[in-house]
């Protein structure tokens, strides 16, 4: 761990696959130059990788003060050991205050090793982040200028501020589509700092022998209308009937969890807590009964219609119009109004 | 080749099936109402443990940090076919977040022996951070695998692995001893065996004995109480069904790293999430208020 650093920069770890930064490394940038300017430091982004020195600008438009590159061709491709040790030197040398990841399957690999082997605290899938003051309940001692890390917790029953006075840096991973992507701003100037870090023997133990990477074939992150089936769709044959609306209206279909276990539709498709966070113009939901993990992935919707055949279904607590009533029905209704609007 | 397997295993709420009961008046969670389950990712760990046994011979150790209640979830193990388990309990870890937790499981790891693999499941429900299994690893000096799906081989100490990243999949040599945590894709659980079930059901830690034999002999001496908790734990041991039970100190745990000390995080703010009922605008499901709903939608831009 490092002490408290109150000159410290706000770091982003850029993280970058095949030579393309990930989604929420950039919506992260917006998010880290927005603490940094609150803190008056510097921000900065550790870019690690092979041939990928270009993306540096990239982050500098979005924000970055400083990027430090670390750049070898034994680290082209992700692997947990030496891109944690690149970490924890850098961290140890420059002693940021925060340092934010995505909690993509590389950041929630890649910062629990660091946060343990720093012995620092990690917060995992924040869904906001502020700066803000904590009194210590027994000492009354106050720590002013703190991350507050929120993140729900319990299965999304409750959202809990957490806080880390004094073992820094202060750490969180951060879901991909929460934080808004900011303008870039191909004007800015920043600096990269070339880094070069030594590895030993156990660092480059671990061998990667092949590595299969699919294009992303649903991107519901993309779409303006989502229509998403849950467990309340009684078998896959009504759940055609979801794919129909999504098709009459030209949106996305989306699921529950609950309707991805039952079989329904892969696990790609599926909006919450553990799957995609969606903020479309319209989300109708369909037989959703309305978790709290479903609604953490979908209540920023600016529209929401809930159709459920149970008038105290939880979805209803975050819709704007809501009909309870058969599916069944409903949808064949909708799909009718919908074509006569023409 | 036999491997010595070690799943660490985790007894949590069931935050996923939050229904009626859990439910308080004010919308919000009643976690005390929560049913305690087996941390469902675990199973998954547990069975690719027991997996390499049955293939490669070896053992399986469960390994569980909880309070005493925690004890349900090592005599699941043993009913699917655990050989040993250990209860870690004590006050003094209470309030620990996944940091500390994670160099108290190490220390556990340590403790009950020699080992090949550590198997952990990929998160758990309650927090669902999948950060100990990682934070373990670290901890024991041991590479980790996380999203760990299959064994391609395991031969000679060394491991060929394929892990699931969500967008894609690797294949990874590793040499032995390692960490992995275990997707629910790896593999599907087998159920308790009958005569496991019966064999393990009377399996207890001896605090746990001591808290039956205290409430059965209430009028009864100290030393007598004494006499037939040692004849209980005595008999459970011939019959290897005392579960293994340890405390910080067993463990050579440095309290510094342990509970509210070794632990950097603070919960600052606690928000229960609000049900609220109202708000929406009710359409009838009537081909009228459908219409007049999409009516509504296309004025105001949301659709077309």
């Amino acid at each position: 761990m490092i002490e408290p650093n109150r000159q410290g920069e706000v770091w982003v770890f850029a993280e970058q696959e095949d030579e393309h930064l990930s989604d929420v490394s950039l919506e992260l940038c917006g998010k880290a130059r927005e603490l940094a300017d609150r803190l008056n430091v510097s921000m900065g982004a550790v870019l690690i990788g092979w041939n990928v020195r270009e993306l540096s600008y990239r982050l500098i438009a979005l924000g970055a003060d400083n990027v430090y590159h670390v750049h070898d061709t034994r680290l082209e491709h992700y692997r947990t050991l030496p891109y944690a040790r690149v970490m924890c030197q850098l961290i140890q040398k420059h002693e940021p205050q925060i340092v934010l990841y995505g909690a993509t399957a590389q950041g929630r690999d890649l910062a629990p090793r660091i946060a343990s082997a720093m012995r620092a605290g990690l917060t995992a899938d924040c869904t906001d982040l502020d700066i803000g003051a904590y009194t210590e309940p027994k000492t009354k001692t106050v720590h002013e200028n703190l991350l507050l890390q929120v993140r729900p917790a319990f299965g999304g029953n409750i959202i809990a501020t957490i806080i880390n006075c004094d073992r820094w840096p202060q750490m969180a991973t951060v879901r991909e589509g929460v934080m808004r992507l900011n303008d870039a701003d191909p004007g800015r100037r920043g600096q990269i700092v070339e880094e070069a870090i030594e590895f030993d023997d156990f660092d480059l133990s671990v061998k990667l022998i092949e590595r299969h990477r699919e294009k992303r074939t649903v991107d519901l992150k993309a779409a303006r209308t989502i229509v998403a089936g849950g467990a309340g769709v009684a078998n896959a044959q009504d759940f055609q009937l979801i794919h129909e609306l999504a098709g009459a209206i030209g949106g996305a279909v989306g699921a529950s969890r609950g309707a991805v276990d039952a079989g329904y539709i892969s696990k790609e498709y599926q909006v919450g807590q553990t799957g995609t966070t969606v903020r479309p113009a319209l989300y109708i939901a369909c037989g959703v009964s309305g978790a709290v993990q479903h609604r953490a992935g979908m209540e920023e919707s600016a529209k929401i219609i809930a159709i459920n055949w149970d008038k105290d279904a939880p979805i209803f607590g975050v819709a704007h119009y809501g009909i309870v009533g058969d599916l069944r029905k409903v949808i064949p209704m909708m799909i009718k109004a919908i074509r006569q609007k023409d | 080749m036999p491997y010595q397997c070690i799943v660490c295993v985790k007894q949590v709420p069931d935050t996923a099936n939050v229904t009626g009961d859990a439910m308080k008046a004010d919308g919000t969670v009643n976690r005390g109402a929560l049913p305690a389950v087996f941390n469902p990712d675990d199973l998954h760990a547990l069975e690719a443990a027991l997996a390499v046994r049955d293939e490669h011979g070896g053992s399986v150790t469960a390994i569980t940090m909880g309070p005493l209640g925690a004890t349900e979830v090592l005599r699941e193990c043993l009913y699917r076919g655990a050989d040993r388990v250990a209860l870690v309990s004590d006050r003094r870890a209470a309030a620990s977040d996944t940091l500390a937790t994670s160099y108290i499981l190490a220390q556990a790891v340590r403790t009950v022996g020699n080992f090949d693999i550590v198997f952990c499941g990929r998160q758990a429900i309650d927090g669902d951070t999948a950060q100990v299994g990682p934070q373990m690893a670290e901890k024991l000096g041991l590479p980790q695998i996380t999203y760990f799906e299959q064994f391609i081989d395991l031969s000679d100490h060394q491991a060929r692995v394929r892990r699931n990243v969500g967008n894609g999949w690797e294949v990874l040599d590793v040499r032995l001893p390692v960490l992995v945590t275990t997707l629910d894709t790896a593999n599907r659980p087998r159920p308790a065996s009958a005569r496991r079930v019966m064999r393990a059901k009377r399996a207890r830690a001896a605090a746990e004995i001591d808290r039956e034999v205290d409430a059965a002999m209430k009028q009864a001496t100290d030393s007598e109480r004494q006499a037939e908790k040692d004849a209980r734990v005595g008999a459970l041991r011939d019959h290897g069904l005392l579960i293994e039970q340890y405390d910080l100190d067993d463990i050579h745990a440095d309290l510094k790293w342990c509970g509210i000390a070794g632990s950097p995080t603070r919960v600052h703010r606690v928000q229960s999430i609000v049900l609220t009922k109202e708000g929406f605008k009710a359409v009838e499901p009537t081909e009228e208020g459908v219409r007049e709903m999409i009516h509504e939608l296309i004025v105001d831009h949301t659709l077309g």
